[in-house]
């Protein structure tokens, strides 16, 4: 008999772990997208993750350098007990997943059959397919994660080594399997001539939709070395991308205790010294089509700074001959990705929306799987943005900075 | 209102929990210290599924009665809190709040206890 009244139904997963399906950690994120239709319109995330050390094994067989890839393989094969060769990654790492409280995190080491595999082409992509079906997200572009601290590896040619090993074999097993998945290509900063020669052998592959310089680095983005290096992104119509990290040996975080402190300061504080010193040398009169896509270090800095710099500028122009007009002006022409949106004072969100004019220069991202990942709907569900400024920031904003066809 | 049958008492470990979901309502049941309480599985924060992280104690930092100098950490041998897998939020699990805003709170439902079955009032 129909009684009307809808059955009780047990889930049959009463804890998250490391070990579930990406599917089932993100299904309320599914509902929340079955909710809104988020099949129907354009969503792209302009900064998720994976964890390339996963594949370190692959990715050393790309190594030029026929010393430094036998050094490598040897330690991957037959060494246990040290980080995969090569990489320099942060202690703050160990702290990420708040003491196994968030595990996606932490580690996904869900279930996933050879035959999966075998049909998407490489692991990393069965997981990024489960994640981005989940959130209705239609175009991906991703990013690796340890890799994010090169910029102070202590060896200066390792970014540049590393590096290009990535690029390749990120074109080759990511890129030319999956058409939803896209990168900003990793570019070796601190080797000038080689961020140039990445750029001429990557600035055509398949997935490339520009070009990503890791934040966390003692490097001045205004100096003379950099030039040819905008001047060829700018040429070839690639934006270029800040990706933000923490860096707790920073002798100014080596007084904070709590990753959280730390990373709320160092996520932050990277970027806003490379934008302080892209303004005030006057870069974007220098290059005025080059786009530059400011990543992961969320949104309310960016309004602090706009007011500390139109101040100091106004009292000191000749200290910055180059500008034009305001640094606010400037900062409100560039880009920015949404992760980690501080969405807990709404006024000053809207405030900022307003400031950064997020209508047009706003880019939806999730940054999953880290710990402080944001769903589309954290875009949709802003009380105070026309459905205009909602698909912009989700898709359309994207859709008119990047060649998502490549 | 209407009661939805959980399962039975002797069904429950302690620090256990069963989610169960009545449509797209879902609710997460919890038995700790020997007490039952219930909460829809939806994070004020982000709409992640809240019931289904980690069951711990709270943390506290040990502060030295007089002098107010720090001694590191240490879990609550009272509060328990559940913990929101997509980003941590922690909430106690007697009353469904945060322990930094009293505001943050899951939606908390009445559990009834009837003939050694766990009930739920929505």
């Amino acid at each position: 008999m129909d009684t009307g009244i809808e059955q009780v139904k047990e889930n049959p997963i009463k804890e998250i772990t490391t070990y579930t399906d990406s599917r089932d950690i993100l299904a309320k994120a599914r509902q929340q997208a079955d909710e809104r239709n988020f099949d129907d319109i354009f969503i792209a995330d302009i900064d998720a993750h994976h964890t390339e050390t996963e594949s370190w094994r692959e990715i050393i067989a790309y190594i030029d350098d026929p010393v430094v890839r036998a050094q490598a393989e040897e330690m991957v094969l037959h060494r246990s007990g040290t980080p995969p060769y090569g990489l320099n990654g942060d202690l703050a790492l160990r702290y990420q997943d708040v003491g196994g409280r968030i595990p996606h995190q932490a580690a996904r080491s869900e279930k996933v059959d050879e035959s999966e595999i075998q049909e998407a082409g490489h692991r990393d992509l069965v997981l990024a397919k489960r994640a981005y079906e989940a959130m209705g997200i239609d175009v991906q572009v991703v990013f690796p994660t340890p890799m994010l601290f090169l910029g102070m590896h202590p060896q200066f040619d390792m970014e540049a080594i590393l590096g290009k090993a990535y690029n390749r074999w990120q074109v080759e097993n990511i890129l030319k399997k999956d058409p939803k998945l896209k990168t900003m290509m990793f570019l070796p900063f601190n080797d000038p001539e080689a961020a140039l020669e990445t750029i001429e052998e990557f600035g055509d592959s398949p997935g490339c939709v520009g070009f990503m310089v890791t934040s966390v680095r003692y490097k001045a983005v205004h100096h003379n070395h950099y030039m040819k290096v905008y001047r060829a992104l700018e040429e070839r119509g690639l934006p270029l991308g800040f990706h933000a990290g923490y860096y707790w040996q920073d002798p100014f975080m080596m007084q904070i205790n709590r990753f959280g402190s730390m990373h709320a300061l160092s996520f932050v504080w990277c970027n806003v010294v490379h934008m302080t010193n892209w303004i005030m040398n006057g870069l974007p009169e220098r290059f005025p089509g080059l786009p530059v896509v400011w990543i992961e270090s969320g949104l309310s800095w960016v309004p602090w700074l706009m007011q500390r710099l139109d101040h100091t500028y106004l009292m000191r122009s000749s200290e910055a001959p180059l500008l034009k007009k305001l640094p606010s002006e400037y900062m409100k022409e560039m880009f920015y990705t949404c992760q980690p949106l501080e969405t807990d004072h709404m006024k000053a969100v809207e405030l900022t929306f307003e400031m950064i004019n997020a209508k047009t220069q706003l880019l939806y991202a999730s940054d999953w799987p880290h710990f402080d990942f944001d769903t589309p709907s954290v875009i949709w569900d802003l009380p105070f943005l026309d459905e205009e400024s909602k698909l912009n920031i989700l898709g359309r904003n994207a859709q008119r900075l990047f060649d998502f066809s490549k | 209102m209407a009661d939805l049958y959980v399962g039975k008492t002797e069904e429950f470990e302690d620090r256990d929990r069963k989610i169960i979901a009545q449509g797209s309502l879902e609710i997460g049941v919890f038995h700790v210290d020997g007490e039952f309480y219930a909460y829809e599985n939806n994070c004020v924060h982000q709409g992640g599924p809240a019931c289904q992280g980690k069951i711990i104690n709270r943390v506290e930092e040990v502060i030295h009665e007089t002098e107010k100098t720090a001694h590191g950490l240490k879990f609550s041998e009272t509060d328990v809190h559940i913990v929101c897998p997509w980003h941590g939020y922690e909430y106690n699990v007697r009353d469904g709040r945060h322990p930094g805003n009293k505001n943050i709170r899951l939606r908390p439902f009445k559990v009834e206890i009837k003939d050694g079955e766990v009930y739920v009032v929505v």
